[in-house]
This record gives structure tokens, sequence and C-alpha cells, in this order.
């Protein structure tokens, strides 16, 4: 009898997951799409370090961030960086993901939890460890100089952000690549190894080619975020290395031009969309052509 | 079983020492006796840890972090629950956009979703109003709590649901004493990868944060620009000591590896 009327007093099957989802999106909907939208407007006004931002249009802040040669060099450097990063990411992270699932039984748990847990400890905490690791004092020169070199500074140069980007960055890499690793039947390598092939031709013909989707996703992951990353370069590059999320932050918080600091926000959400989008195609791609073409 | 080469765990080695490195680092100056960013060697001292509590500032950011961490992850389970369940259970045209809406913050920069929120409690006068971070908080907080509420009812056997309503349980009760129970590691694990995240979130909470609700990491970047001395490296201590608890209760309650590579 209970269950008779509870269930007449619950809504038709049809709506009852909106109704389940209607909570959250009321959320998302005033506090993610309405300020990107807002923002997105933003960034078409003009502004007046006097007056402050005007009711009038204009597409000035984005063809300064174009033309102006400030703010075209610090998106080269942030892309540059990013680049950099990503490459050292896949450099160190494949090898070290394929190092770890071959372990064995305790070790290879116990290590991939020291390799991923750094990702759950804040990253200025990791921002200040790296800036006193490469301090003029820090353990590095000391080592230098007990070795007989002269001091190096690293701190507050891009070698510094990039050293420092690739800690935080590569979890990203490692996950993925260890995820397709997860996929592979050892059998094929083995299979390979009897056939002859030298360990290395065996990894690059028959381990490489499963793993490029994991490689492509981490690449992708740690571009995007690389790109956008704030702390980082806010402690470890100084007052004169800029990136894009630090200039975004000048802009909105010293400088006070809120449209240029939209302006700059807007142009790195769409350059990660676009970047997700074309990592899409490209896995679409892949996939493709491994069931078409010749195995 | 397959054996690494000698060159592969050299190389091994020199990755977790470069992986733990810095977070060493931060431990051990922590506890130094001097003045100066040093690794003590025969002395260890607690006066650094004293010494934040002359810092009322760091104090009060301390409690507001815990605080909105708590909550954010609160608000972010109870949003991601219904919907998550709704995702998993029903075939509904949108469930495809509402899935990929919410898990969305995990691809907006959160810098720039920090500028898009300052713009907006500007306009709406709700700037420095600690309820309105808890909800700037709580919505990137969503895909974390989410993707491990849809893998725990992705993955759940409804036999025992279904048993329980055919022997008359009204949908309340099988919520309530079947659904619930059964989903739990997933919720549990949600709300503390959400806490974890919520604690550590710098990007979207600089924008967001007036002086008397600043974070703990915003405060810590904030000092660092100006100054580095081994209170930081005191306060990064207990940071990490905080974010370790909440590891190992993850680990208990959902397991890590689960969290961070996800289901296998």
């Amino acid at each position: 009898m209970s269950s008779l009327s509870s269930a007449a007093a619950r809504p038709p099957l049809p709506l009852r997951p909106y109704l389940l989802c209607a909570p959250a999106l009321v959320l998302f909907a005033a506090l993610l799409l309405a300020p990107l939208l807002i923002i997105g407007l933003l960034s078409f006004h003009a502004f007046d370090y006097n007056l402050g931002v005007q009711d009038s249009w204009t597409l000035h802040q984005y063809l300064s961030v174009f033309t102006d040669d400030y703010y075209y060099s610090i998106f080269f450097r942030t892309f540059w960086i990013s680049l950099l990063t990503t490459a050292l990411c896949a450099l160190i992270g494949v090898p070290e993901a394929y190092i770890l699932s071959r372990m064995g039984s305790p070790w290879k748990s116990i290590f991939l939890l020291i390799v991923l847990a750094p990702l759950l400890i804040s990253v200025v905490v990791r921002a200040f460890g790296w800036s006193m690791l490469l301090g003029p004092e820090g353990p590095l020169n000391q080592l230098l100089m007990l070795l007989g070199f002269d001091p190096v500074r690293i701190l507050y140069t891009p070698t510094a952000v990039v050293i420092a980007l690739v800690h935080v960055m590569l979890p990203f890499m490692i996950i993925p690549v260890w995820t397709s690793l997860q996929k592979i039947d050892p059998a094929l390598e083995a299979a390979a190894l009897t056939l002859n092939a030298s360990p290395f031709t065996a990894w690059r013909r028959v381990v490489l080619p499963q793993i490029v989707p994991g490689i492509l996703s981490g690449s992708l992951i740690v571009f995007g975020l690389a790109a956008s990353s704030f702390a980082i370069p806010g402690l470890l590059g100084g007052r004169r290395l800029k990136m894009v999320a630090t200039v975004v932050y000048d802009e909105y918080l010293h400088e006070l031009n809120w449209p240029l600091g939209a302006a700059i926000a807007i142009i790195l959400l769409l350059a990660n969309f676009a970047i997700m989008l074309s990592y899409n195609r490209l896995l679409e791609g892949f996939h493709r052509k491994r069931m078409g073409g010749p195995v | 079983m397959n054996r690494n080469s000698p060159l592969a765990l050299t190389f091994h080695a020199l990755v977790i020492l470069f992986m733990l490195a810095p977070l060493v680092i931060v431990c051990l100056v922590a506890f130094t006796p001097a003045n100066t960013l040093q690794v003590p060697t025969t002395e260890f001292s607690l006066r650094w840890f004293r010494h934040i509590l002359d810092f009322p500032d760091f104090i009060q950011s301390f409690w507001n972090s815990l605080y909105l961490a708590c909550l954010s992850a609160t608000l972010a389970v109870a949003l991601a629950l219904p919907a998550g369940l709704a995702i998993s259970r029903f075939e509904f045209p949108g469930r495809g956009f509402l899935n990929g809406l919410f898990l969305s913050p995990l691809l907006v920069p959160h810098l720039v979703l920090g500028v898009a929120l300052l713009r907006l409690f500007t306009l709406i006068g709700a700037t420095g109003n600690f309820g309105w971070l808890v909800f700037a908080h709580g919505l990137i907080m969503v895909p974390y709590a989410l993707r491990l509420i849809l893998a725990a009812a992705t993955g759940m056997d409804r036999s025992a649901e279904q048993a329980a309503a055919t022997l008359g349980a009204s949908s309340v009760v099988v919520f309530r004493r079947i659904t619930l129970p059964m989903l739990l590691p997933g919720i549990a694990g949600g709300w503390l990868l959400a806490f974890i995240n919520s604690f550590d979130e710098l990007n979207l909470s600089i924008f967001v944060t007036s002086p008397s609700t600043v974070t703990l990491p915003v405060r810590m970047y904030m000092y660092a620009t100006e100054s580095i001395d081994p209170m930081m490296a005191a306060v990064s201590a207990i940071m990490v000591a905080i974010t370790a608890v909440a590891m190992l209760v993850l680990d208990r309650v959902y397991g890590l590896d689960k969290v961070l590579v996800g289901k296998h």
C-alpha cells in the first residue's frame, strides 16, 4: 500500500532524470555558463584607464593581444614552455610507466602511488619546494660546488619553470600511458622476443604502437594544463618571466584592465577547447587507421 | 615475470628522486633551527611551527580552507549523487550533454573560471562572501565526486534493490537501506577527493577570495611572492600532513590506486 501511494506521488518516469540533474544544472548555469558568457561580453567592451569599463563595443582588446609585441611574446613563451614540458613528460613518463608495469607485485603499486601521489599535494607547496632546491644556496648548487663547478642561477629562469612544470605534470602523462599498458597482452611482446626481436625492437614494434593513444592523451592534458599554469611561473619565474595565466592575473588585479584580462582568458579557454577537439579528431583517425589498415 | 635491466632501474630511481625531492626538502627545512632555508643536519626545532602562531592571518586562512573544503565537498556530493544516479540509470535526451557539462570544470582552466566568477560576483555584489565561495568551489569539485559516484553506480548489482522492492519496501526505504550503502565507497571517496582538491585549490580562489575569506594556498602564494622563510616550509609541511592523512583515509574507503589510475 505504502509503495503504491509513494509511487503515485513521484514524478512520471520521463521527467525523473531531469529532476535529479536539476540542482546541479542550476548551479552550473549560474556559476559556469553565465559567468563565461559575461566575460565573453566583457572582453568586447572598451576600457579607459581613468574611467574604467565603458559601454561601447570594440575589438580593441583582441587586436592589441594579437598585434602587441608584449602579448605576442608572452603567448609565444607560454607555447614553447608548454611544448617543452610536454616533450619532457613524454620522454620521462613513457619509459617510467613501462618500467613500472614490468615490476613485481608489491613494488609495482607502491611505486605507482609514490609517482602519482604528489598530484594531490598543493601546487604551491611543490613550487615552494623547487624554489628551495634550485635556489642560489640550495642543494643543487651545493652539490655543483662540491663537485668543483660554479654555482648556476636557475631560479627565476625558464629552466626552473620547465623543471617544476615537468614535476607537476608527469603524473598526468604516466596515468594514461599506464592505463593503455594494462590493456596489452604480455604474450605479444614475449612472442616478438621468441621470434628473435631485440628487446628494443620488440618494444618499438609491439608495445609502442599500442600505447600511442595513451601518449597522445597524456600529451594533450599536459599541454593544456601547462599552458594555463599559474603558481609555477608565478613563484619560479619571478617578475619578468610572465606566462599567459600570470598576465591575466596582472591585468585583472594590478592593472585593473578587466576587458583585456577577460579577452586573454577567453583566448586561453578557446585554445584549450581547440586542443581537446583536435585531440578527439586525432584519436578517431588513429583508430580508423588501425581498424582499416594492415596490422 | 619480466625483469627490468639495471639501466631501467637506475632511471626509475632518478624519477622517484625527482618526484619526492621537493616534498622531502620542504618537510625537512620546516624543522630547521636556523633563520635561513637550511636543511637541518644535527639539530631539529619546532620554532617555525610556533612562529606560525604569531601570524593570525595564517591561522584564519587555515580555518577558512578547512571549512571551505568540508562544505564544498559536501555540496559537490549532494549535487553529484542525484545527477550520477540519473546519468547511470536512465536513458534520456540530453544525457550526454549533461554528463559533459558536469565534467567540464576539468577542462575549463580554473583561472579562466576565477576571472569569470570575479566579474559575476562584482556585478551581483557578492565579492568576499564566503557562501558564494563555497558554491564556486562546490561547482569545480562536482566532476571529482561525479566520476567516483558514476563508477560506483554503473558497477552496482541492482538485483538487491529489485529484491527489496519485491518484498514490499518503499522506494525511499530501498534507497536508504540498499542503494545508499552500496554506493557509499563511491560517495565517501568522492567527498574526500573533492575535499583534497578544494583544500589545495589556488587558481580560482586567488581571484574570488577577499581579505577575510583568503584560503591557505592563496595566503601562501601571496606570502611566497614577497619573501621566503622557513615558516613557509612549516606551513607547507602542515599542508602535506593534512593531505597525507586525507589520502590515507581515501585509500582505506575507496583505494587510492583506483582514484588515481581509474578502475581496472
